[in-house]
């Protein structure tokens, strides 16, 4: 599978690591993933925002069918979290699913997402599981 | 002030394996196994976990629990044996998965599994010089042995972290003191997958030599008895180790047992002794003194004198998993899994 470039990756470290998104300084909208120009008032003028690492699932399904990257993961659980002002969509880890419900608390975690062949890099990034 | 552990944070991967379960595959007795050991499970890291990840996890947590600014951190070290990347350091990745500012001294240290402390050696020395406010000493491991052998049943992993400063301190470091020498107890070439053990080596010469040095170093030296300590932690390798370097030391086993989670958790290497330490910080008392001793193979001890302040009880009332509660939260695998876990099946990549 074609990854993304590393210097893309490297570009999108704040995003990916920490939940940095963007905030417009105009009209207060949040945006993640960040954007460069806010679609609500136009203003190209954004700020940095982080993004709580705590928030509740809103929604989530069972990929049975997965990417080829996430190949050695089935089944992949994909979920919708609710991150202060913005839904924000990953991966969720260490759960059963029969178990996850709406509403729950859930607790972001730093994880491998994707890993570049044998020799390649190995890119990190955000995921969610439970709050323990 | 003294310089201390203003915070602290832990991580313990959510998987298991049972020791009967490893000695299934293998065709050992899991009685014995058990009962040489006394490891009875052991942590197993998820598909997407590494050292990287773990250290990630219970440094962060560290940071909460203690309200620490990240952009205060002047120095970020991380002990590991298993880092993802044979040239790549973990602690660069530490700067940007933990918002730390990039005016911040950085690099991985290796001592088998003493590095970790002796990262909390250095940046007591930066903190009391007064080059840096803060800094994270990082232990993280996910180390393995070759499978069917003894490390099987305890190599495991797992993460700490350490906040170190003036400010706010929860536990002073009154002393510290160090044991080292050359001794082929255990290695690992550059490319082997699994580590050797040096025959007969691994206890009297090894282990025991040096974490019973650095104790009777520590107190001697700085004139402590073993009635001085509330707790006394050791480096544990197994469940038997950490209990026999009590008993030469003279410590009575109730002082012991509080700091040992090497039995439903495995070795955790670079976070073994110090996962201890920080189950311990989680129930101790103010005024508490704590004798804790590292190891590592190669090989040596770091022996440190701890006293537990009133800030310990503002730390223990935070809003972050406690060790307790890790090791109650757990989900089973078996050994096919665990192999996957571990990437130890070989996959066309
Ligand atoms: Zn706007």
């Amino acid at each position: 599978m074609e990854h993304e470039s590393v210097p893309l990756y490297w570009r999108n470290i704040p995003a990916y690591y920490r939940l940095v998104a963007k905030r417009c300084k105009k009209c207060g909208e949040v945006y993640y993933p960040p954007v460069v120009k806010c679609t609500k008032c136009g203003s190209a003028e954004l700020e940095d925002y982080q993004l709580p690492h705590e928030g509740e699932l809103v929604e989530f399904t069972v990929l049975r069918s997965v990417p080829t990257d996430f190949l050695k993961q089935k089944p992949l659980v994909i979920g919708l979290v609710k991150l202060g002002p913005v839904k924000v969509l990953g991966q969720i880890v260490d759960a059963m699913p029969e178990k996850l419900k709406p509403g729950q608390r859930m607790e972001v975690v730093f994880r491998r997402v994707v890993v570049d062949g044998k020799y390649g890099l190995v890119m990190y990034g955000y995921k969610f599981r439970p709050r323990p | 002030m003294k310089v201390g552990i203003v915070s602290w944070g832990a991580y313990i991967p959510k998987y298991r394996i049972r020791t009967e379960d490893i000695a299934a595959t293998w065709g050992d007795d899991p009685q014995r196994i058990i009962d040489i050991y006394l490891v009875y499970e052991k942590s197993v890291e998820g598909y997407d976990e590494d050292a990287v990840t773990i250290a990630t996890e219970a440094a962060r947590r560290a940071l909460r629990r203690g309200n620490v600014d990240p952009k205060k951190i002047g120095a970020v070290y991380s002990g590991t044996e298993s880092k993802p990347y044979a040239v790549k350091p973990i602690s660069s990745i530490l700067i940007d998965a933990l918002g730390l500012p990039n005016n911040v001294f950085a690099v991985d240290m290796e001592f088998a599994c003493k590095a970790a402390s002796d990262g909390i050696v250095a940046i007591t020395g930066l903190v009391e010089s007064g080059r840096i406010e803060y800094g994270l000493a990082v232990g993280t491991d996910t180390s393995q042995g070759e499978p069917g052998e003894h490390l099987d049943y305890s190599a495991s992993s797992g993460g700490v972290a350490y906040v170190i400063g003036k400010d706010g301190v929860a536990a002073e470091f009154e002393a510290i003191y160090t044991y080292n020498s050359d001794t082929p107890d255990f290695w690992r070439r550059e490319g082997s997958p699994y580590p050797m053990h040096g025959e007969g080596f691994t206890g009297e010469p090894a282990y025991f030599r040096h974490v019973v040095g650095a104790a009777k170093g520590v107190m001697e030296k700085y004139g402590y008895k073993v009635s001085d300590f509330a707790y006394a932690i050791f480096h544990q390798p197994n469940g038997r180790f950490p209990m026999r370097a009590a008993t030469i030391l003279g410590f009575p086993p109730e002082k012991v047992k509080p700091g040992i989670v090497v039995t439903h958790i495995g070795n955790t290497y670079n976070a073994s002794a110090l996962m201890g330490l920080a189950r311990v910080l989680e129930q101790a008392k103010p005024g508490d003194k704590i004798l804790l001793v590292t190891f590592g193979s190669g090989a040596g001890s770091n022996a440190f004198v701890l006293n537990v302040t009133d800030a310990v009880l503002e730390r223990q009332k935070a809003d972050v998993p406690k060790v307790d509660e890790m090791l109650a939260d757990k989900i089973y695998v078996d050994y096919a899994t665990y192999l996957k876990n571990r990437k130890m099946i070989k996959l066309f990549e």
